[in-house]
Formats: C-alpha cells, structure tokens, sequence
C-alpha cells in the first residue's frame, strides 16, 4: 500500500514520537509513505474561528498539491489536520461553488478527488487488525489500557463517519491486537480542552484532569491516543492538572502507533517513548512481571475471587493480590463480628454510627464493599459509609418514619 | 397582559444580521426547541456565562448582541459534540463558529486570550507556512502579559527535542501569503 504523508506541524516539534512511531508502523506493516512535496499547516481550529475560506483554502493548497502528484489517499496521523483535510474534500465535492471559490483563493487546479485517512482508519480498516496481529513479536500482555478518540476523529460525523462518535472502537480493535486489555469507560470522546490548555489553562486543567481520572476509575493504568493535541494535554498538561486538583494521576500516554510498533519489534527508545512528560517507560517494562503474577494467580481462584482481585490490584498498584485478599478477608470478618465496632471506625458520630451498624449487618455486600476500601483506601471508606447513612436517612424520611 | 414583556424574533437588519451568521454556519436556530442536550454534554459548559442553550435562545429572542459578546463563544473548544447530539439537527458547534467570526469582524471579543492565541497562530502560518511552536507559545504569553506561563514547559521541551529553536519555512511561502490575502478580501466582498 502507497500513501501521500501528511505528518503536520507538530510532527516537527512537539509530537515527534507520533511522526517517528506512523513511520515505523508504516514499515512493520508493509505501507509505503511519501511525504506530500512542501506541504503547509493546515490552518487548524485558529483558521475556521476566524475566516471560512481561509479555513478550506489552506488544507486545499495539499489537498491539490497530492492531485498533482496523482496520490489519492491521504495519510494525515494528527488528528486535526485529518479533520481539516478531509472535511475540506468532502465539502468542495459537494458543493461546486464552493470549491470554485477555493480555486480562485489558492490559484491552483482542484478536484478535490483524494480521501484523507486517519491513523485509525489506515490501520482499522486499510490494514486490519488481523495482519497487525500477524506481525505481533512483542505482545503487550498485561497492559490495560483506555483508548481515548477524543473530538476530531469522531466528529463530526458526516465528515468522519469511520466508527461510532459516541463509543467508537477501531482503537480498541488495534490495541487488542496487540495483546492489551481495553476498559470500557464513558469519557473516551469527552474533549481534552484542545487550544484551551493554552489558551484557557484554569478551564483546560479541570478537563484533563476529568479525562484522566476517569480512565483511572474505570481501571485503566495508561492511556492511547491517536492525536498530538490530545497527548499534549494528557501528557505534558497532566502535571498541571494534578496541581489544579490537588491529586497524582502519574497516567503513561502512548500514541497508538508507539504501542503497535513496540508489540512490533521496535524498542521504547526508537519510538520517542523516553521523550513523554509522564515516565512511560516503566510501565511497559512492568508488564511481563504483572503478566507472569496475574498468570500464576489465576488457576488458584474462582472467577469471581480473580476478578476481584484485579480491581483491587489496579487500586493499589503492586501489591501481591494474594495478601490483600487476605487483608480483605480479615476485615469482612472484623465487620460481621462486631459492626458496631467497625461503624464506629467509619463515623465519628455516634448515632450516624448506630445507623451505619443497623444497615450493615447480615448486608453480605454493602461488608465487602466497605471492607475493600477500608484497606485500599481508608478516606473513601468513610466518604462510602457516610453515604450509606445518607442514603438510609433519606428512605426513612421518605417512608415517614 | 399588563405586566408580560414582548420578546418578538429578530426583524428588519437583525433579521439580516442573523440570516447571514444563519448561512455562513449552514443551519437554522429555529431548529431549536430548547431541550438542552447540547448543554448537558458540553464539556465546557461548567466555564461558560451561557450555555449553548442558551445562546441559541438569544439569537431566538433578538438578543444579537448579547450572544456576541458571550464568554461562552470563546471558551467553546469546537469539539462538537453539542452537534452529533442535537436531536434536532442544529449544528450549534459551527454556530459558535459563525458567531465568533462575527464577533472578530465587529471587534467585539469577550475573550482577548483566545482571540489573541488565533492569531498569533494564525501569523506564523502565513509568514512561514507552517505553524511555528516555539514562536506561538511565547508570542501569545506576551501579547497576553503572561511570560512565565508555561515557563516551565520550555527547557524539559527542549531537552527531549521537542520543540525547534527556529520556524520551518516552506518554499511555497509567497504562496501561502497570497491565500491568506485573497481569502481575506473575499469574505471581506461579502459582508
């Protein structure tokens, strides 16, 4: 497969583990990229906040520039620059008087013929995931990752229309095919705050902060994504939104072409892993001793236990599982032997307290939950147990008593 | 009747006004029935004076002006999510997109930040046909009286290559100049 290459500004500067790794990636599987002769910027949110023309008329200048040069498929891995590429194509196709108008702007030919593709839809769909597995030497067994699309790959969706703009999935095909775990987690089209993290930091850090601790609650220990703006945000802004909100997040970011060239053969250095803000190295290099435990864990367990057992282990980083199972045996034993004792541990208040007690005892599951957080997290604990007396107050007060 | 105020649309040259925003951002606010799912699921509707709703709403009742000169149109990130949920199909991102060109071309700019982040974006394309990193960053932290910020960002850029000292220039930069130019003088044609 023959591509136009695309890499656009920031693959020249601040994302240039993006340019490096499509590069590779491109190698592995066999694609053969020519970058596009003296392209520019595409113009990107600045152009179309400003002037619509202008907004059209930049990516048209590359978008003519291929036409001349007859490449028809456009590789462009920054996410906004495909958003601009391609909505250009689609809408100077449609609407001929529009694309005239373009043609007088940039005084050149164009057809707007050519079809610009994501790194996604390159792999996803132009590739497939059964040739990237095909080429797998390094699995990433053990890494469990939230694939983040953010905006511009998924919308708008009559000019991406790809995958699903509420839960796509391309990503987590890719990264699946290399021997990762994907959550399932709600904010993986949510915005990163784009231009606003430099523009609006007070209003960005709160977004990557957002971003960044949902993946965590889901379960996930790093993030992949398939845009440079989106790893500008979630890696070199996350100390800043761990200052705003006052909390470590310590979240790896990997490009989906870093990790599928890793899994590929390349080592971490050749990709630009060492050039991340948050350390992303060690992760990676944590993943065949956490497959190994995990595997040595497994058979002993019921499937319930095991599952149990990986959320705790997400929770508490690398602590063997095995002994904080047996911490946690030992509390829900502590919570059925004397609730009251236990509810007095949780909350100061000495009637609240009585009530936790009521409401918890011979209630198998509102113990275990307690009982997980009194070892992983003693501050939640509370904040739970407070919870469960709201919530019992509440239905008290419903019900007239 | 006494005491309810009148709120009527736009009529005679806001009815203009509105119409052309209407065109260049290729939807209609009457659209709109105000269900609000465009604000539920903004991302950044917790940091706007007005929520996308509510903008809408504005231009709805007349109030041109007021939406003009929102905060809100300058702290939208054109994410457009607003627009792949609206059940109505009002593509209320693009209109945010219209509204803040308007608001650039009457000089009524809420937010200078962002104002001032486009442009400066804006200028190291049309002087050296790509976007200039290095030069974006301190340009708007000047222009914006802010030095320090992200201070801290420049050396761990520059120590992992992140960041080039000096713009890439393309040959086709004369090029590049003349689009921005022609660009320029055709919108202005059409106001």
């Amino acid at each position: 497969m023959k591509l136009a290459y695309y890499p656009g500004c920031s693959s020249e500067g601040s994302a240039i583990e993006y340019d490096l790794s499509t590069k590779k990636t491109a190698l592995l599987l066999e694609t053969e990229l020519e970058e596009l002769e003296d392209w520019n910027c595409c113009g990107a949110t600045s152009a179309h906040n400003t002037n619509k023309l202008l907004s059209l008329a930049l990516p048209a200048r590359n978008l003519a520039i291929a036409e001349q040069n007859g490449m028809d498929l456009i590789l462009a891995p920054c996410a906004a620059c495909y958003n601009r590429l391609h909505s250009t194509e689609l809408i100077a196709r449609k609407d001929e008087a529009v694309r005239e108008r373009i043609k007088e702007v940039i005084d050149m030919d164009f057809s707007a013929h050519t079809s610009t593709v994501s790194v996604l839809e390159w792999l996803d769909s132009k590739v497939g995931v059964d040739k990237i597995k095909a080429r797998v030497k390094n699995p990433l067994q053990g890494m469990k990752a939230a694939c983040y699309y953010g905006c511009l790959l998924v919308r708008p969706v009559e000019h991406t229309g790809f995958d699903d703009p509420e839960d796509p999935q391309s990503m987590d095909r890719i990264v699946r095919a290399l021997g990762a775990e994907t959550v399932e987690w709600p904010f993986k089209v949510e915005c990163c705050g784009a231009a606003l993290a430099t523009s609006r930091p007070d209003i960005g850090a709160k977004m990557v902060h957002s971003i960044i601790s949902n993946a965590r609650d889901a379960g996930a220990e790093c993030l992949v994504t398939a845009c440079p703006l989106c790893m500008l945000n979630l890696d070199m802004r996350q100390a800043g939104a761990e200052k705003a909100a006052g909390e470590k997040l310590n979240m790896p970011v990997y490009y989906v072409t870093e990790l599928v060239a890793l899994a590929g053969g390349a080592s971490p250095d050749e990709v630009g892993i060492g050039k991340h803000f948050v350390e992303a190295k060690g992760y990676l290099g944590s993943l065949p001793a956490r497959t190994a435990a995990m595997a040595a864990a497994a058979p002993k367990k019921a499937p319930k236990a095991a599952k149990a057992e990986n959320e705790d282990e997400a929770a508490v980083g690398n602590e063997d599982a095995e002994a904080l199972r047996k911490k946690i045996d030992a509390m829900i034993k502590a919570f059925n032997k004397g609730p009251d004792k236990m509810a007095a541990r949780l909350i100061e208040d000495g009637e609240r307290a009585a009530i936790l007690a009521d409401i918890i005892t011979g209630d198998e599951k509102k113990i275990a939950r307690l009982a997980e957080l009194m070892i992983t997290d003693k501050d939640k604990a509370g904040k739970a147990a407070e919870a469960f007396v709201t919530g019992e107050l509440k239905r008290r007060e419903k019900a007239g008593l | 009747m006494g005491v309810t105020t009148k709120i009527l649309p736009p009529q005679g040259k806001d009815r203009a006004l509105l119409a052309r925003i209407e065109k260049e951002a290729g939807t209609s606010i009457n659209l709109c029935y105000q269900c609000g799912k465009c604000s539920a699921g903004c991302p950044v509707g917790f940091a706007m004076d007005y929520t996308p709703r509510q903008v809408i709403r504005l231009l709805q009742l007349n109030l041109i002006d007021e939406a003009l000169n929102a905060e809100s149109i300058w702290i939208c990130a054109s994410c457009d999510t607003c627009s792949a949920r609206c059940p109505r199909g009002v593509d209320i991102a693009s209109l945010m997109d219209a509204l803040r060109r308007e608001a650039l071309s009457q000089g009524k700019i809420k937010d200078k930040k962002v104002a001032e982040f486009n442009k400066a974006f804006l200028n190291g394309v049309r002087n050296f046909g790509r976007t200039f990193e290095a030069g974006l960053l301190l340009q708007h932290n000047l222009k914006t009286m802010q030095p320090f910020k992200d201070a801290g960002l420049g050396l761990p850029m520059m120590s992992r290559g992140k960041i080039r000292l000096l713009p890439v220039k393309i040959k086709g930069r004369e090029q590049v100049k003349k689009i921005f130019a022609r660009a320029e003088k055709m919108r202005g044609e059409e106001e």
